[in-house]
């Protein structure tokens, strides 16, 4: 093992600290379901710190996928690439959005392969709490992906005609937004037995979720039974939001939808999470 | 020691078609050390994560420190401790940290939280490591912050899941060591192992158990006892008169002597010990010079072997864990 040796051998269990510990325990009262929520948190935020190549996904995808987008698709599919950069980048940020969600599921099931996660069941604290934990250190990840793809898209001259107010409204209705399809992830993560395969059938689900919808292209030159599919995705929706908040306008409606698709997927699959979790073997 | 700390009636858990737990009955007191002792895939660990609220019973009844695993999870995850190969910590962050994390979900303030982790740290010999990763940390670093981990609010009882598998014989000695001094200041220890030995040198009383069933219970006196009055193993000076030495044997002590894998060495398992004195002076009259010899009584091997009719060691069926 790593250790050094001389360590191990300057490491003797003391009796007496051994009592000292445990008779000087103490019983603190029960914290309440934000306080250990909270907690969670913090341990997916230091997680970040002593892992910082996991942000790779927040960092260096949403960056590719900009530039790859804008600069093979763009003078094709509107005749240049500034004119699609208007188009693609709010797109692009929810995309982002969506596909950095994927890490909490697999995050997840690595915790339960580790053990990890039979320690946090074992204690007497609000059950959801370390899945809400861990969704709400997922914000940062989502703010620092989001943060990413404005500024670059800024660099390349993306004019956000909704100002500071637009950007900023939809980032967060995108942090509402992929909170919510989380709890997705977290129950496939709990019915799947590997890490890897939590991965692959979140790719297979995120895939058709993204680019069937109106963040790459405009649906309107596609057959219609696929239109008709795209219409019912709520990724479009979440797509036209961003897209009109950035450019100056208040799609209400659209919002609407957005607000109720992210209470459904919470209201179906939080509680089925909560079950696998409670009963996982 | 009246009170029970963990009673079990006809508690079973089957994954399928394998029945892990088929049915345990257990009465462990408070106070002390419970051993449950068998092999890989006998259903030791799938009858603690049981008991420790983290596995619903298909069928039966588990009360642990007087509160049913069920209907009062909550009131037994607040006394008990757990570790083992399942309830683990957080590899990538520090020493420091997962007993911070602890003791913040446990309702420590920060201050408290922070003074409760070096003091933990400190005993458990971790101080230096602290701040680094437990990933980084040796197997035996490893399982002392396993076990500190569970005491951040000092249990009632503490579940140890094969405590010592894969420790070297030195951190292996640290465990029992902390081990004895959690039991001295008043602990229940829940202990699995399927080591034979470590159930001896620890446990007041054993449940030995296979295929999901107890198949005995008592403290290892006892179970000795149950098995018979011993063995005599003798060791000789001339590895080549073991033949002779074993017709000796056989032919005083009434009973086959076996050569064991020492040349020079052999046992016989004895029913009388008075015949002992006796075999031994046959064997100097024959010429026969011996070495040594020791009148044991019969290792939980031999118990396990009677009761079982297999070795501990065997693996009958998957790790149903």
């Amino acid at each position: 093992m790593n250790a050094t040796s001389a360590e191990q051998a300057s490491a003797p269990v003391t009796e007496d600290a051994l009592r000292t510990v445990l008779l000087a325990g103490e019983r603190p009262s029960r914290p309440g379901p934000v306080l250990t929520s909270l907690t969670f948190g913090w341990r997916a935020l230091l997680k970040i710190k002593h892992v910082p190549e996991q942000l790779v996904d927040v960092t260096m995808f949403p960056i590719m996928f900009t530039l790859m987008f804008t600069y093979l698709f763009g003078g094709a599919l509107a005749g240049s690439t500034q004119e699609y950069l208007q188009f693609l980048l709010p797109g692009i940020l929810v995309q982002a959005n969506v596909m950095i969600t994927m890490n909490t599921g697999i995050t997840l099931n690595t915790d339960i392969q580790k053990g990890v996660f039979d320690r946090f069941r074992s204690l007497p604290v609000w059950r959801p709490s370390p899945l809400v934990g861990a969704l709400l250190g997922d914000l940062v990840r989502y703010s620092i992906g989001s943060t990413i793809v404005i500024t670059l898209g800024l660099v390349l001259g993306f004019r956000q005609e909704g100002g500071a107010v637009g950007v900023v409204l939809s980032v967060v209705l995108l942090l509402v937004f992929s909170f919510c399809l989380s709890w997705l992830w977290t129950m496939l993560s709990l019915i799947l037995r590997t890490p890897n395969s939590v991965a692959g059938v979140s790719m297979t689900v995120m895939f058709p979720l993204t680019f069937v919808s109106n963040i790459f292209v405009d649906p309107k030159t596609m057959p219609g039974w696929l239109q008709a599919v795209i219409e019912v995705n709520p990724i479009t929706h979440l797509a036209t939001v961003v897209r009109g908040l950035m450019h100056g306008s208040v799609p209400a409606g659209e919002i609407g939808w957005v607000l109720v698709s992210s209470v459904l997927l919470v209201a179906v699959f939080g509680p089925i999470t909560m079950v696998l979790y409670r009963n996982k073997k | 020691m009246g009170e029970l700390a963990i009673e079990t009636r006809g508690l079973k858990k089957s994954f399928g078609k394998t029945h892990a737990v088929a049915g345990v009955d257990l009465a462990v007191s408070a106070g002390g050390v419970y051993g449950v002792l068998g092999p890989n895939g006998a259903g030791k660990t799938t009858a603690i994560r049981m008991l420790a609220t983290l596995l619903r019973p298909d069928a039966g009844e588990a009360q642990v420190l007087g509160y049913d695993v069920v209907r009062d999870a909550r009131a037994v995850r607040s006394r008990v401790g757990l570790t083992g190969q399942f309830a683990s910590v957080d590899e990538d962050l520090t020493g420091v940290e997962n007993l911070l994390l602890l003791a913040r979900l446990r309702g420590y303030s920060r201050r408290r939280g922070r003074e409760r982790a070096a003091d933990l740290l400190d005993a458990f010999g971790l101080a230096e490591a602290a701040d680094r990763q437990v990933k980084k940390y040796s197997g035996g670093m490893r399982r002392r912050i396993d076990i500190a981990a569970s005491l951040v609010v000092t249990p009632e009882l503490i579940f140890l899941d094969e405590p010592t598998t894969g420790l070297d014989p030195r951190n292996r000695n640290q465990v029992w060591e902390i081990v004895r001094g959690m039991v001295a200041e008043g602990a229940t220890v829940l202990l699995t192992t399927q080591y034979l030995d470590e159930a001896d040198q620890l446990a007041d009383r054993i449940a030995v158990i296979d295929h999901g069933k107890v198949i005995a219970e008592g403290s290892s006196g006892e179970l000795k006892a149950s098995v018979g009055a011993g063995s005599l193993h003798v060791r000789l000076r001339a590895p080549e008169q073991r033949a002779e030495a074993e017709r000796v044997l056989a032919g005083v002590l009434e009973v086959p002597a076996e050569p064991s894998a020492d040349p020079a060495a052999l046992s016989a398992r004895i029913s009388d010990p008075e015949r002992v004195a006796r075999s031994l002076a046959e064997l100097s009259r024959s010429g026969i010079d011996v070495t040594e010899f020791a009148l044991g009584q019969p290792s939980l091997d031999e118990v396990f072997l009677a009761l079982t009719g297999h070795d501990a060691e065997e693996t009958p069926e998957e790790d149903a864990a």
